[in-house]
């Protein structure tokens, strides 16, 4: 099966495959196994992830050439109507005032296969979340929500900005059609109000923690600190990303990767 | 297999007399990281440091061998050295860190490495975790309470802390206390109850007291970072090793002690799920090895 169509049976997307394989078939797999078709959605986001994913500089070169095709992306491809896809890569919360943003994000789930929620501000909504609208350019803008408020996502990959690592990571998981990497982030799907102070309420509160520090260095906007062994959040330097909560040993445990990541 | 997977199993210590006089057990942890930093194999090391406050430690990164010893030794407290991996990388601008790790340490730290969300260009520069064995730690002020209180010595006169032989021992100039360990019972902090993972199995490297007599250590050999350099240290005859079963009580204690701790953290799991609690740890009924740390 080639990856595109794993993945799709993976995330129950498509119909059983037929058991025999009729010439037709196997034409329709070898042509699905063309590189995948990839879409970038900006939404209400800074730009940060896309940078973050150029940052791969040993890939990227054989990453856009080879591994994948950018079919749709404001200033990466000069098309206005928006084109089947098989992966979609949203970034940006969504503002529910703006009627542009609203459509766009809703085409894109009937246009692309896999919907990913490309950084926090598109998986939490992370620091839009303080938005109160009252401000230039558009005043009446104020409501910004994850996008998974208004769609169905399929995976999350949560970070102000995601590392390079953990985008080169997810591609070669996509490209390799290696589901158990791509689990946690399906599961993260779900994980859309996020805060520091998830540590406290999931994980403190829930007789969890053990003091190893992780979501201190793990907080991109050091909101965090470590008192008597527990973690302190500074409230006024939290930004909602969920990567503390995400990165906690004792939220969720990947050990079948872990060991096979270490040769264990 | 409650013991983890490794590639050697030995008892070993230190040869150099000034890391057996101040280390805990056998000095591995300080004498692995001093010859790795000799060698150039980390440039600096996150270790328990001192503080103002006996027997309070934090992280602090170790630039050198007189820093590496400065905090040898045991604290039996909190000491978050996975928060200071980031500096280590940004502060201090290491390229190859090492860390010591408590078991739920080294899992934060793997857990960070398989999947860096949000944390970038750190991963790939962990070079070293020397993991320590832990039943269990404890909340300073649990601390306080058995010396001050249950043990009745100035906190300031202790000068090594050790748990084995079912007791705890507080060791001043002059006298040796105990507290048997069903009376620290029920001090430990709460985590540590669902902990499933006692000699430290994700770590290049692991080492604890159990095992071997006094003044050794036992020594696991996980991963192929961590063979290249406990073998370099023992030929370059900075550490000493011995055959685990030419020592007593041997490793038939350890896998008793994995055992136990496994099988009452299995218990409390199972139990956490019942109720509905969050544990990030599989059921037993989900998992073919019990006693696994999955
Ligand atoms: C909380 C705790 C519980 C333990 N429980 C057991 C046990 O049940 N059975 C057993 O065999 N061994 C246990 N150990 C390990 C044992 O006490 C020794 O630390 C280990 O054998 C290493 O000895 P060494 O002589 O090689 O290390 P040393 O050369 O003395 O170095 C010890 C290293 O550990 C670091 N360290 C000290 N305290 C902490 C801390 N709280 N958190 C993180 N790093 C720290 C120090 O900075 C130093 O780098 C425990 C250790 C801790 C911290
Ligand atoms: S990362 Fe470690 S210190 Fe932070 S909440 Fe989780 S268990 Fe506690
Ligand atoms: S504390 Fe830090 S990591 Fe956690 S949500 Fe806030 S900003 Fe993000
Ligand atoms: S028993 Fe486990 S959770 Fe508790 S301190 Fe030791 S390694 Fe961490």
């Amino acid at each position: 099966m080639s990856i595109l169509a794993r993945i799709k049976s993976f995330l129950g997307m498509e119909a059983k495959p037929d058991e025999k394989a009729s010439k037709e078939e196997v034409e329709k797999v070898a042509e699905e196994k063309a590189k995948p078709k990839i879409g970038y959605i900006h939404l209400s986001g800074c730009t940060g992830d896309g940078m973050s994913l150029t940052e791969n500089y040993d890939i990227l070169a054989p990453l856009l050439t080879e591994m994948v095709d950018i079919v749709y992306g404001q200033t990466l491809v000069d098309l206005w109507e928006m084109p089947e896809m098989d992966i979609a890569l949203v970034e940006g919360s969504c503002c529910l005032q703006d009627e542009h943003s609203v459509k766009e994000l809703m085409e894109v789930r009937e246009k692309a296969g896999l919907v990913v929620a490309f950084g926090s501000c598109a998986a939490t909504g992370c620091f839009t979340r303080y938005s109160r609208g009252g401000q230039q350019a558009q005043p009446n803008h104020e409501s910004f929500v994850p996008i998974a408020d208004l769609v169905k996502v399929d995976l999350s990959i949560p970070g102000c900005p995601p590392s390079p690592e953990i985008i080169a990571k997810t591609v070669v998981a996509v490209i390799n059609g290696d589901m158990d990497y791509l689990a946690p982030m399906m599961d993260l799907a779900g994980y859309t109000e996020a805060c520091g102070c998830d540590l406290q309420t999931k994980v403190v509160n829930q007789a969890l923690c053990i003091g190893c520090g992780t979501c201190a260095m793990a907080c991109q906007t050091r909101a965090l600190s470590m008192t008597n062994g527990r973690p302190e959040l500074n409230e006024d330097r939290c930004i909602k990303c969920g990567i503390c909560y995400v990165q906690c040993p004792r939220s969720w445990w990947p050990a079948d990767r872990i060991k096979q990541d270490l040769g264990l | 297999m409650v013991l983890g997977t490794y590639k050697e199993v030995v008892a070993a210590r230190s040869t150099d007399k000034q890391i057996q006089k101040i280390a805990q057990d056998g000095g591995i942890v300080s004498g692995l990281f001093c010859y790795a930093l000799d060698e150039g194999l980390i440039d600096g090391a996150v270790v328990a440091g001192p503080t103002d406050v006996m027997w309070k430690p934090e992280p602090m990164v170790a630039m050198s061998s007189d820093e590496i010893l400065a905090a040898a030794g045991t604290k039996y407290t909190f000491s978050p050295n996975v928060w200071m991996l980031k500096q280590a990388v940004r502060q201090y601008g290491l390229e190859k860190v090492g860390t010591v790790a408590i078991p739920c340490q080294s899992m934060g730290i793997r857990k960070m490495q398989s999947y860096p969300f949000g944390v970038r260009f750190l991963a790939d520069k962990i070079a070293l975790t020397l993991g320590i064995f832990c039943m269990e730690n404890f909340p300073y002020e649990s601390l306080r309470t058995f010396i001050s209180e249950k043990a009745g010595v100035d906190f300031d006169l202790v000068e090594k802390m050790d748990i084995g032989k079912g007791k705890f021992w507080i060791e001043t100039a002059d006298q040796t206390l105990t507290i048997p360990l069903k009376e620290t019972h029920g001090y430990e902090q709460n985590g540590c109850k669902v902990c499933l993972d006692y000699v430290c199995e994700l770590a290049d490297v692991s080492t604890g007291s159990v095992g071997t007599p006094d003044g050794w250590s036992t020594v696991f050999v996980r991963t192929d970072a961590g063979e290249t350099v406990f073998k370099q240290a023992v030929e370059a005859g900075l550490i000493e090793t011995k055959s685990m079963d030419d020592v007593k009580p041997g490793l038939g204690l350890l896998e008793k002690l994995a055992t136990d701790k496994k099988t009452k953290a299995m218990k409390v799991i199972d139990e956490r799920k019942a109720m509905g609690l969050p544990v990030p740890y599989k059921g037993s009924s989900e998992k073919e090895d019990p006693l696994a740390n999955i």
